[in-house]
């Protein structure tokens, strides 16, 4: 019988919703195909991950602790990865495409001679059986592939698929002895330069503030979208513009080649609305843009433009949704 | 020292694509241009070469047309000589390219070799990764920061929490972030010599690839569901009414 092993994504010991959004995409893939499902939690005093995920409806919930692995370095993460896959026997492997899946994935793939599907958005049945929907070309077209190797490798989008949730029931908790390859790998783990936020992660936000050129500068930026997103409990994100030019973090950038997201609302402020943008927003569900212009490529996919200079229309706006959410 | 870097071409992101009933499409009059990522990649090439030395090769697989994206997007900038590898780009997959690249790599024993981070056609994002496993080397993908100390590489790296550095010993696999560096423009004398710059022509045959198959198939492309363009409202007060009454997500 198929087996799929879904890679856990865990930060200082708790789960992500990477996880589970993957997870997600295996109980649909194992639907199709009769498989069971399988985790994979690597790295270093992850025992309460492990735990945390045993109502899942996994089988087999494969732990690898190791101090070797405290950091998920791609070469030797592959390594383990791939050898529980072959010791529980799973024909698919899938994790989130995140940065982190998005870079050891692939080297599961290549040590598993798998073919690999990136950064899919849903599973589909083609007329030559099951397959994946991912997007191509920064989300301008769609396609369906197949993959026609015995065994198969998946990242899944996580803003394509809703969280799985609890299934009851426990899953075994095996412990797998580790022979992570650190020191032959020729990696080391230097430096992590963390984005410090309060506020909630883009990936888990429900609703999303992003800034653009147009704001002028980091104060300008931090002036207008700092408040907003306060008062409305958001995310902050940015086109790839307003992180080029130092007005935020790098890891604010939504669109192609950054974040995807698709929040209940999204505020694109100031942002013109280039396709590669677009790319990582437009499944949002409701989308406002704020614009001193009128005929951007933005105005044709968001549900309310509202037509002013941001610097002036933001803190009247921030005024009345603190007054909405106080009642008066 | 000797570094590695790849010349892919990509259809214009720009350029509409049109798709055929059958569900593939139509590439009749689209721009092709270099993928933007390989720009990066190229001006990284440059830099640690003018730093450390080096000789620099740019590897292009495709159709005969890539020759011109070589020329232009690498050697009129200043990479030495090119080698193409003339293959049938919509029959590959991504292990494909990567076994391509590393039958490459075993000819010309770089000590580095910069990829970009994703082609902006497929965006796959495995070449990369693939061809470190492949090679058992070191990888340093998402590079936003780059040096050459010694025998190892320092990479900065962007991923999804903010910024991490690695060290990776070489010879390494580095993959382009578009913030690694401002790619230069070829200026006319680059042109020029562009022209005379060796090119190297190989094939899978040369390679001894011709009876590898790709394991990854597009069956059929769709056009996205539209979003149609919503009201522009009057003001703040009915932005406010909107997101709360019609919306409702206030
Ligand atoms: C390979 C590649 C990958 C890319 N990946 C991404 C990506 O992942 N994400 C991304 O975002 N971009 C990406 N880009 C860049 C993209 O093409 C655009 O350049 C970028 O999105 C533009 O950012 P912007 O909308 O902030 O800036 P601009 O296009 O300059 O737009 C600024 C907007 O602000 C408005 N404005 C000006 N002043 C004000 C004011 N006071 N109040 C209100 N509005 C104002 C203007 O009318 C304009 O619409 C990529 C490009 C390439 C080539
Ligand atoms: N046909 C090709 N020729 C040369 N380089 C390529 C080719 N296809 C992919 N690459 C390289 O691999 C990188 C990652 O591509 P991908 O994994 O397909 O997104 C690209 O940015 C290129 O640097």
């Amino acid at each position: 019988m198929s087996k799929i092993l879904v890679v856990a994504e865990h930060d200082d010991g708790n789960v992500k919703k990477a996880t589970l959004t993957t997870l997600n995409m295996a109980r649909q893939l194992a639907e199709k195909r009769g498989a069971s499902i399988d985790i994979a939690v690597v790295g270093s005093g992850v025992g309460g991950v492990a735990e945390a995920l045993a109502g899942y409806g996994a089988e087999t919930i494969h732990v690898a602790d190791h101090a070797d692995l405290a950091y998920p370095l791609a070469s030797s993460w592959a390594k383990v990865i791939a050898d529980i896959a072959s010791a529980a026997d799973a024909d698919v492997i899938a994790s989130s495409a995140s940065t982190t899946g998005k870079d050891i994935m692939p080297r599961v793939a290549a040590r598993l001679e798998a073919g690999m599907a990136s950064d899919v958005v849903g599973v589909v049945d083609t007329d030559d059986g099951v397959g994946f929907r991912r997007p191509m070309w920064a989300g301008a077209l769609l396609a369906d592939v197949v993959i026609d190797s015995d065994v198969w490798v998946v990242t899944a989008r996580g803003s394509a698929f809703d969280a799985a949730a609890a299934t009851g029931g426990e899953s075994a908790i095996d412990a797998f002895a580790a022979e992570p390859n650190l020191a032959a790998s020729r990696t080391r783990f230097i430096r992590f330069d963390g984005t410090q936020s309060d506020r909630p992660t883009l990936d888990e936000a429900d609703i999303v503030v992003a800034g653009g050129r147009g704001l002028k500068s980091a104060d300008g930026f931090n002036q207008v979208v700092e408040p907003l997103a306060d008062s409305l409990g958001a995310a902050i994100g940015a086109s790839r513009a307003a992180v080029d030019d130092g007005f935020c973090p790098n890891d604010y950038q939504i669109g192609q080649t950054g974040k995807v997201v698709a929040p209940q609302l999204y505020f694109a402020v100031a942002i013109s609305g280039a396709i590669q943008h677009l790319a990582g927003m437009k499944n949002s569900k409701v989308i406002v843009a704020i614009n001193t212009r009128d005929d951007e490529p933005i105005h044709k996919i968001a549900d309310y433009t509202l037509v002013g200079d941001a610097f002036s229309v933001i803190p009247e706006l921030c005024e009345k949704i603190a007054a909405v959410k106080s009642g008066s | 020292m000797k570094i590695l870097v790849t010349a892919k071409r990509v259809t214009d992101p720009n350029a509409s694509l049109v798709i055929n009933d059958d569900g593939s499409w139509i590439d009749d009059d689209v721009e092709y241009i270099l993928n933007p990522f390989c720009e990066n990649a190229i001006e990284c090439a440059l830099e640690l070469a003018e730093a450390h030395d080096a000789e620099t090769i740019a590897i292009g697989i495709g159709e005969e047309e890539i020759q011109r994206t070589i020329r232009q997007g690498a050697l009129a900038r200043g990479i030495d000589r090119g080698i193409h590898v003339d293959a049938e780009e919509e029959e590959l997959d991504s292990e494909m390219i990567a076994k391509i690249l590393k039958a490459v790599v075993e000819r010309e024993e770089p000590d580095v070799v910069v990829l970009g981070k994703q082609a902006v056609d497929g965006d796959s994002n495995q070449v990369s990764q693939l061809l470190a496993e492949m090679l058992g080397w070191p990888q340093a993908t998402f590079a936003s920061e780059v040096k050459i100390e010694g025998d190892e590489a320092i990479v900065t790296r962007e991923v999804d929490g903010g910024l991490e550095t690695i060290g990776v010993g070489l010879p390494a696999i580095i993959s382009a972030d578009l913030r690694l560096n401002d790619p230069r423009y070829a200026s006319l004398a680059g042109i020029m010599k562009a022209k005379k710059k060796p090119l190297e022509e190989l094939d899978l045959d040369d390679l001894e690839l011709d009876d590898e198959e790709p394991k990854v198939r597009v069956v059929k492309l769709h056009e996205p569901a539209g979003r149609s363009a919503g009201v522009v409202v009057a003001d703040v007060d009915e932005l406010i009414v909107k997101l709360t009454t019609e919306a409702r997500v206030l």
